[in-house]
Order: C-alpha cells, then structure tokens, then sequence
C-alpha cells in the first residue's frame, strides 16, 4: 500500500508530455484517471520512476459529433456514460462506482489493456479507431482490432500517447444491449457481453458481439455475429446463435470463475444483452 | 417501529429513547483521532520485512545494506530478541485443566522458521514511512522452503508435514463438552441426519487496519495502539518488557472497527514498544491493507461433522458435533478456545436430552485464526440450523414447526449441558417474525418468479447465543481454563457543576457506549446525558478493565457502571435528606431532580448536591467531600440474548447468483436502551453474515499462498450488494444484571448465515439440490445445479462423500 519512491511532473500540452516522457526513460509512464496505476503502485506491482500527470490536457477532454463520434482520451467514464453513447454509455454507466467514474478515463482504461475492464471489448464489437500521437504532432490511426495485443499490452508504443477514439459512426445508431457479471456492484466484469444489432424491418441487417474477459484481449463473438445476420431477432434465434458466443475461447480462470464456467455465463450475457437489443427502441 | 421510543416515566427517561449517538459529530466530521493521527516529534518508522513462504528455514538474513540506507536506525530479526529486551513469547491466555494444549512459541519476530506467508522476519526502523517501506525491500532474506500442511483435514493424516516439528504433530488439543448419554440419543432416534458443514475462513476487515505509536517516556513508556484490550496490552507489554505496570500506559485511541481482530496481544506492539525503549523515540507502525488481508487474524475455519437424531413426531433426542477447527500456524491470545465458546450453545434455542462437542484443534502453515465477531457462536448456529432444517426435510416436517416442537419454554432453563439459559421467549421471537410475512403471498411471488425462471426461497434461523463475557468463577483458571478474570469496572465522577465524567474499563469502538452509558447514568442522577461524558481506552485513566468483546460491554461494563452510579446516588441522597430534612429513603430522582417522595417542589438538582459535596460546610457528620464512586462487578452468570431471522433470497439458476430479497431480524437483548443503536448493531452482524454467506472467503492455494490479499479478491460486500435489513424487537429481561440487557453485538452475525444457506437450499430444491456448504457463490450454486441435473439428484453433502444418511 505505500509506493516505490517515484518522480512527478506534470505536462502542460501533448508535446511536452511526449517529452516528459521520452526524458523519463523506459520506466516513465503517463498518469490520466490513475485508478488503475495507482493500485498497481501500491501494490508495489508497478513501480515506475517518472508519472507524467495528463491533468492539464484538456484539449483531450471531451465527445465532439461529427457525423461519427470523436472521444478525447482524457473523457471520464461518467462523461462517456451520459453522453447518449449508446452501448459505450451504458457500458460506462457499470464501471466501478461513482467516484472512479468521475476520475477514470476511457483513454487510460483503453491505453491499460486490461481484457477485465469494460470498455475495451465495447470498442471492439464497435470496429473504433484509436488515435495515437507521437512528437512532432504525427499521429496514427489503430484499429480496435489491432490494438489489444494481450493481457496488459497494446499496440502503442512508449513514444506515444493516446489521444482519442473514433468511431466512424455514432454509436446510438445500434440497437444494444450490455450484460455484465459480477459478484459485487463495483467489481471489474467476471464476464461482458456487449450486442449491436442492426434490423432491416424485421431482419438482422448486421450484428457485432464483443466479449469481455473470454481471453488476455478482448473478442468478437463472429459465429454469434453470422448465425444473426439475415434471420429474425426472435428467441429461438438468438437462443441458437448465443450457444455459440463462447466458441473457440479458453478464459482465464480465476478464484471465482472456472473456465467451463465462464463460457457458459458467455452464452447465457449474449442471449440476454440480445434481448435487451431486441427490445431496444 | 420501535417498541421502545416512548420516554420512560422515572428519573430524566433517557433510557430507552432512540438517541443520536455522542460519538458521531466528532467521528464524522473528521476530528475523531486515531493512531495514525498522532506522529510525537522524532518518531521512527517501522516496516516489516514478511515471509513470502508458507514454511521454510531462515537460511540467512543480510540486513546490511539496509542499514547503510539513510534515515535506517536499526534493523532487528529474531536474533535480537534478547538485546531487545523481550523476556518471552507471545501469549496465549488458556490453560483448560486436565486438557494439553501444544503451544509452540511465538516471537514477534520469526526465529529459525517461518511459518506462515507475511510471519514477520525483520523490521526495520527509521525516518519516513515511504523510505522505511522502500528499506524492507534492501534487506535480503534466503529461504529454504519445507514442506506446508495447509489442508486441515489432511493436516491431521500420519505423514503430513508438521507446522512445529518439534511438538511431533499438527494436533493442537482435544477438548469436549458433553451432557447426556449421546450415544443412547442416537440409539433410541427414528431418524439420524449427518452433514458435513464446512464454515470457512474470513476476514474480520475493519476499515482502520491495526496501527501502534510507542513512545519512551524515560522511565517507562506510553503505548497507543488500535486495540480492543488496552489493559491486556499493559499487563503483558509490563510481563514481557519486565516493565513495572504503572510505568506503562496503553492508550486505545478512536478504533476503526474491531471485530475481534483487535481482541490480541500483537507481536508488533511488543516489539514497537521494545524498540521505542531501545532506541529512545517514538517508533510508529501503521499496518498496511495487505498486511491486515495476510497477517491480523482469521476467523472460523472449521469442518463440522454433525449428526442429529430425532423421534419420528420431531423430538429431537440428541446432537453430536465433531468440530475440526484450523488454527493457523500460532497460537494466539485466544485462538484455541474460539470453537468451544460455540458448544456452551450448541443446544440451540432447544431443548435437547443430550448434546456432545468433541473439538480438536489444528496447526496449519496459514495465519492464525482467533475472535471475529461471534468467535464460535455463528458457527454453531450454523450448523445446529441449518441441520434442524435438513432434519425437517426428512421428517417430511414443517421448519418452523420442528423448531417450535423443540423449543425451550421455561426458564432459566438448564441445558443437558448444564449451562443455564437465564431468560427467553422463543416462540415470542418467532410469532413476531412471522408476522412480518404473508406466507401465502409469499408462495405466490414464488410462483411467478419460477415462472420467470428464477427460484424463491426463505430459509429462518432461530438462535440463542450465549455473551455477557463473563462470571470469572466459570470461564477462570479453575473453570474453563481462561488465565484471567472477565468482570468490569466503572467509575463515576460528578464536577463541582454536576456534569459527570465516567470511566468504563471496557474499550468500545463503534459500538456507541458513550450514549448508552450516558443515558444509563443520566437517568439515576437527574442529569443530561448531553453532560455525562464517558472516558474509556486508557489505562492511564480511570481503573482496571478488561475491554470490549463477546457482547459483554453493556451486560457487563454497563452493570459496572449503573453500580457506581448507584453509589453516588446514594450519597447524594443522604445529602439531599441531610439539607432538607427528610430521610433518605425518602428521596427519589424525577424530572431531574432528587426529590422528597410526596413534595415534589422539595428538591435538589445534581448542581447544587454537587456544590454541597464540592463545599463541604453543611454535610451530614463523617462524610468525605466529592462526589466521585467506583464499582467492579463479576456476573451471576452469561447473558443469552436470543432471536428469529428470515431470509427470502432470489437464485438465478441461469448463472447461480444468489440475491437477498428481504431479511428481516428479531432480536431479544433485554429492554432496549437505545433502540437506534441496536439497530446499528443488528445491521452490522447481519451484512457481516451476508458477507460470510454469500460473496467473503479467504483462500490460500496449495502451497500457502494467500489468494485474497486484496479487496478486488477478499470479496467483502459494499452497501450496494445488500438489502435493506428489517428489523423488530421483542424485550424479555434477563435477571443476570440491574438493566435486564444482553449483547447484542453479535448476535445478528451469529444468526444469519444459517438464514441464508437454509433460504438457498429452499430455493433449489426444485432442483434437486438438498444441501449446499457456505460460501454460496455464482459458480459454486452454478456446479451444484449442473450436479443435479446430471444426477437427478444432488448436493455437497453426497460429493463430499462423507455423509451417512440413516432414516
């Protein structure tokens, strides 16, 4: 619970946080929320020599609509929750509780790569676009499929940061559904399940399943996704298609969940975030 | 509702109103002060240095380069006992007579072994917490891993590794408790049940971890410490520093929570205080959340083989319980005798011919286990009801019937035991439960939550626990075995402007005494209880006590303190009479006032009695001036409070999810004293038992390892995950104490987890499931049901293998 000795400074822009950071050395890391590296710290799990606190970046604050949704990094959950987000909002709206939502960012939670965090796999099922800038102002364009490497790891590297994430279309454009299992109200998901449908009159015209917690990264569930398209969003089909959500995954096992466990709450959140899309609007 | 809101008639009528607690503006607008709170000038800090191994030989210790690091004062191992001047191990406080207790010393640091992971090896001392924190890391400390005994039952097997080798075995002590024949009982029954009933290990988790600030006085030492027992931690800081025991003051702050894990004699106090007087300055610890998940005791842990045999109409003829309990790698202060406090109940609320508890304790490479909240008590009222409840099932019998059958009517009651029940009212506890529930919509909810796919059930506990800790002559060395006395003090000293300050020897934390107790005395002397202040936790101040514990602080410490204030009372009666020429057995205190009986407009407040008693120029002839008495008292006998609790839990067969839906409690603690407080204290229990039941298990893997060294895995419940707890009351007094009271500060712990596994198995035997072992989590009801559905027929009981069904 008391943390390594470690520097502290704070950046006044991207570019001299970029600095800060390449200054610091392979063990400086940025500070956004803090709510996921600050317990690594005190648990002594982390110990990084340099915190580049983010705090005065503000122009990475905030959702800007522009035909798709662009989200600043530096957005907190609670921002991104009542932000009419659709399944990213109501993704948002079970992290943790009121206080860290108020702190944390989608930027950092993303940027952790935490495969038990509930925002990843809801980037996932929606194909986002990470923004990463390096010095000098270049920036890089990360789909969300290639972004999750493995268990604490992305694709960014130690030169960049994270900026924003895009999503081409507005994701309140989805029929949705988030169903998320957890023993306790604030604990991070056991297992998530985040539905996008999208009818043609009564028809699937298409349908995105993201899966959290199944593996080190977050998945898609595409044999769900193929057994939806083209049939009717009824509950033989989506008892049918949702057998299917855990194919393929071998969980991480912990204290609370086995993996025959886990795959089977997959399969039973996909056929209940499918009827809350279902029933959706 | 509260039966008892009403102002009473006598004296000022506090007792029995639903007062805000005193305690609270300071508490929670940040001015309470607690350990941490207090840094003396100079104080060094100390970090521990923790085996990271279950069991293993200290090979070597290399603490130089530590204390080469700037601000390192010094760094001890348990090589530096004796220049520390500690005299002997840590204590363990029974002695039952004519029993063996394998008591293996214990240091407050490692020495040669260590035994369990976070067994403290070295300790460093210095300037700054974080640079004390980063010390520990610089001293390097070879272990040579041995063998772990971590399983309790195969701990016991021929060849298990042995936590002490030198004591030749795991077997810590065997001990029973039995009145009648058991054998015949079971003999002459109809039906037999056995269960296997596994309660396992929790946390006691208050939100302010332990914390010690010692501090060198020159000739002795202050010790303020987070502690239940202040006056414990000085007798032995006194035996085992070879202090002279005035010369050392122990202070317990404002404590966060104790739950039993604050009921110890710590090897870091013992050790802080050593160093404090070896080094001269003040040396502060304040225990990390790790620390306290790895290192402050445990609780429960216990395997319970149970077998109940009754008559076909339900008359049970007898119960015999064999408890093997875990207790960790150390005997601790109490640890040992923790499971027995539960056979002096393990009669339940009933009244069986024959009852037998064989105990046997056991060592194992895990933290030792002691007092958390109802020490004993939960669990044998977890296996006594939810036993009765399996019993109902295969009688083919009403639940709530068999408990009525068997029911205790008059009392005091002697128990086959041979422990006497002092008051009770059984039946009375659970009409008024049931009034709380329309059984019939009940079923019909049920109905259509089954329709729904979920699954309703309700599962009742009725208990009786025994607390009032505790007639001396009992629970004694020549008794039970206890090295100690368990009375109470109280004084009570009224100022020259009749407020009043009074000392409790108990040490409250949260339980709210210091409005209790003001009410109790406000009432007997005409006063405020706005100006009745209650001093407690320093043995620097007022006289000897023995702390706050086992429900014992109002039954015990306020008897104490309703006799001093009787005292004084008296006094000021004869001072009254004496300036108002009445006879004192004529005066009486009403409306804040002491009175001439039949002229009420004659009288004196407790200003101007104290004024005549603080200017002694018109007192009656040979008495002492002031106003100030102390009483010590030592119970008659325990105090048996004594209850009915539901629960109504909602199952989701889908994913194994158990919801509390309602639970609704009634207790019986005598008459209320402050019906709001008692409230607290029942809400408390009962979430602790929810915790227990459903979502808290510390768990350790095979080689030791702690699993639940954090709250993300300790899965302690938040405000969020329970439901709002109903609460009734019924009032029988206890003839044991002036006030009638029992504790209640337990008792809703030591009722509810029973509630509630016997509402999960209510709820899933349309599954097919007949019985299932605490903790319930999603994934242990989800393998059951997969169980039973591969089966037919299912339940823990038949995949333990170790049930014997005979009907």
């Amino acid at each position: 619970m008391i943390p390594a000795e470690f520097d502290y400074v704070v950046a006044d822009s991207v570019d001299d946080a970029l600095g800060k950071l390449a200054d610091g050395g392979e063990d400086a890391k940025l500070l956004a929320g803090g709510h996921s590296l600050l317990p690594l710290m005190k648990l002594r799990l982390a110990a990084p020599t340099l915190l580049v606190d983010l705090r005065r970046l503000r122009d990475l604050e905030g959702i800007r609509r522009n035909g798709g949704v662009s989200i600043g990094a530096r957005t907190t959950h609670h921002a991104v929750a009542t932000g009419d987000l659709g399944v990213l909002s109501s993704a948002a709206a079970t992290i943790a509780d009121q206080q860290v939502r108020n702190r944390g960012t989608i930027g950092g939670s993303l940027a952790h790569g935490d495969p038990a965090s509930d925002l990843p796999g809801v980037v996932l099922a929606l194909e986002g676009t990470i923004v990463a800038q390096s010095a000098g102002g270049a920036t890089r364009e990360i789909p969300a499929a290639d972004f999750f490497r493995d268990y604490l790891e992305t694709a960014l590297e130690p030169t960049e940061i994270l900026t924003e994430v895009r999503f081409d279309e507005d994701p309140s454009a989805w029929r949705h559904g988030y169903e998320k299992f957890h023993r306790r109200q604030e604990d991070w998901p056991m297992v998530a399940v985040s539905a996008l449908v999208k009818l043609d009159g009564d028809v699937v015209a298409d349908a995105r399943i993201g899966l959290t917690h199944m593996s080190g990264v977050p998945l898609r569930a595409t044999a769900v996704e193929e057994a939806l398209k083209g049939g009717r969003l009824d509950a033989g089909t989506i008892k049918a298609a949702s057998d299917q959500a855990a194919e393929g995954t071998s969980p991480p096992a912990d204290l609370n969940a086995t993996e025959d466990y886990k795959r089977h709450l997959a399969r039973v959140l996909c056929a209940r975030a499918l009827r809350q899309a279902a029933r959706a609007g | 509702m509260s039966v008892a809101d009403e102002p009473k008639t006598t004296g000022n009528g506090f007792v029995g109103r639903a007062m805000r607690r005193k305690e609270d503006p300071r508490l929670i607008t940040g001015r309470g002060r607690y350990v941490d709170d207090l840094t003396p000038q100079g104080t060094l800090w100390c970090a521990f240095v923790r085996s990271t191994e279950a069991h293993a030989r200290i090979v070597s210790i290399d603490k130089s380069e530590a204390e080469a690091l700037p601000g390192v004062h010094a760094v001890y191992t348990g090589e530096d006992m004796e220049a520390l001047g500690i005299l002997d191990a840590l204590p363990m406080a029974w002695v039952p007579p004519e029993v063996e207790v394998r008591n293996a010393k214990h240091w407050p640091l490692a020495r040669g072994e260590v035994k369990f992971v976070g067994d403290p090896i070295a300790v460093v001392i210095g300037e700054g917490r974080y640079a004390m924190q980063d010390a520990a890391e610089s001293v390097f400390v070879d272990l040579e891993p041995l063998p772990v005994a971590i399983d309790l039952e195969a701990a016991l097997r021929d060849g298990a590794p042995l936590v002490h080798e030198e004591l030749g075995t795991n077997r810590v002590h065997d001990w029973t408790l039995a009145g009648g024949d058991v054998e015949a009982a079971m003999a002459e029954a109809d039906v037999v049940v056995e269960r296997r009933i596994v309660n396992h290990r929790t946390a006691g988790a208050p939100i302010e971890t332990r914390g010690v600030v010692a501090e060198p006085r020159g000739v002795g030492m202050t010790l303020t410490s987070s502690t239940q027992v202040p006056h414990f931690v000085r007798l032995f800081l006194a035996l085992l520093l070879g202090e002279s025991e005035e010369k050392v003051r122990v202070i317990a702050p404002e404590v966060g929570g104790g739950f039993g894990t604050k009921l110890q004699v710590c090897g870091e106090e013992v050790l802080l205080a050593a160093a404090a007087r070896k080094l001269g300055r003040p040396c502060k610890w304040i225990e990390t959340r790790s620390e306290n998940m790895m290192v402050t005791h445990h609780g429960r842990d216990q395997i319970d083989y149970v077998k109940m045999g009754a008559k076909r109409d339900g008359t049970v003829t007898g119960v015999h319980v064999k408890i093997l309990a875990d207790m960790g790698a150390y005997l601790m202060l109490l640890t040992p005798t923790i499971p027995s406090l539960g056979a002096f109940v393990m009669s339940g609320c009933y009244a069986f011919d024959a009852v037998q508890t064989d105990i046997t304790g056991v060592y194992t490479n895990k933290c030792p286990t002691d007092a958390i909240r109802g020490a004993g008590r939960p669990e044998a009222t977890h296996m006594i009801e939810v036993t009765m409840d399996q019993l109902a099932h295969e009688l083919g019998m009403d639940r709530v019937e068999l408990r009525r059958k068997n029911f205790i009517t008059e009392f005091p009651a002697e128990t086959a035991l041979g422990i006497v029940y002092d008051s009770g009212d059984y039946h009375g506890s659970l009409d008024k439960l049931l009034e709380h529930f329309d059984v019939e919509a009940f079923e019909r909810e049920k109905a259509d939550a089954a329709k729904a796919g979920k699954r309703l059930g309700v599962g009742y506990s009725t208990y009786t626990e025994i607390c009032g800790l505790a007639p001396s002559r009992v629970t004694g060395p020549q008794g039970f075995g206890l090295q100690t006395g368990l009375w109470e003090s109280g004084m009570v000293r009224v100022h020259f402007t009749g407020a009043v300050t009074a000392y409790t020897g108990c040490s409250p934390h949260g339980q709210g005494q210091e409005t209790t107790f003001a009410q109790i005395i406000a009432d007997r002397l005409g006063v405020d209880p706005a100006n009745v202040e209650i001093m407690h936790g320093d043995t620097g101040t007022g006289p000897h006590g023995l702390g706050t514990y086992g429900s014992r602080t109002t039954a015990v410490g306020g008897e104490a303190i309703v006799r001093a204030t009787n005292k004084v009372a008296d006094k000021a009666k004869r001072i009254v009479a004496h300036m108002l020429e009445a006879a004192p057995e004529d005066i009486e205190v009403e409306d804040g006032k002491f009175s001439v009986k039949g002229s009420p407009g004659k009288g004196m407040t407790m200003a101007e009695i104290a004024g005549a008693a603080f200017i002694p120029d018109n007192l009656p002839e040979d008495m002492e001036p002031g106003l100030e008495e102390t009483a010590f008292y030592d119970p008659s006998n325990f105090v048996f409070p004594f209850g009915a609790h539901a629960a109504i839990v909602e199952v989701d067969p889908e994913t194994g999810r158990v919801d509390v839906r309602r639970y609704v409690a009634v207790d019986d603690c005598g008459p209320a004293i402050n019906p709001t407080i008692i409230d607290g204290q029942v809400h408390g229990g009962v979430v602790h038992s929810i915790g227990q039941a459903l979502y808290e298990q510390v768990h350790y893997d095979e080689a030791g390892q702690l699993v639940t060294g954090t709250f993300v895995d300790y899965c302690l419940p938040s405000a969020a995950d329970v439901p709002s707890i109903e609460t009734d009351r019924t009032e029988t007094p206890s003839p044991v104490n002036q006030l009638g009271v029992k504790g209640i500060g337990e008792a809703g712990t030591i009722a509810s987890t029973a509630a509630i596994t016997n509402a999960v198995i209510d709820a899933l035997r349309p599954e097919g499931i007949t019985f299932i072992n605490m903790p319930l989590t999603p994934v242990r009801v989800w393998e059951a049901l997969n169980e039973a559905r591969e089966t037919g027929s299912a339940g823990e009981a038949r995949r333990d293998g170790d049930r014997r069904e005979t009907t």
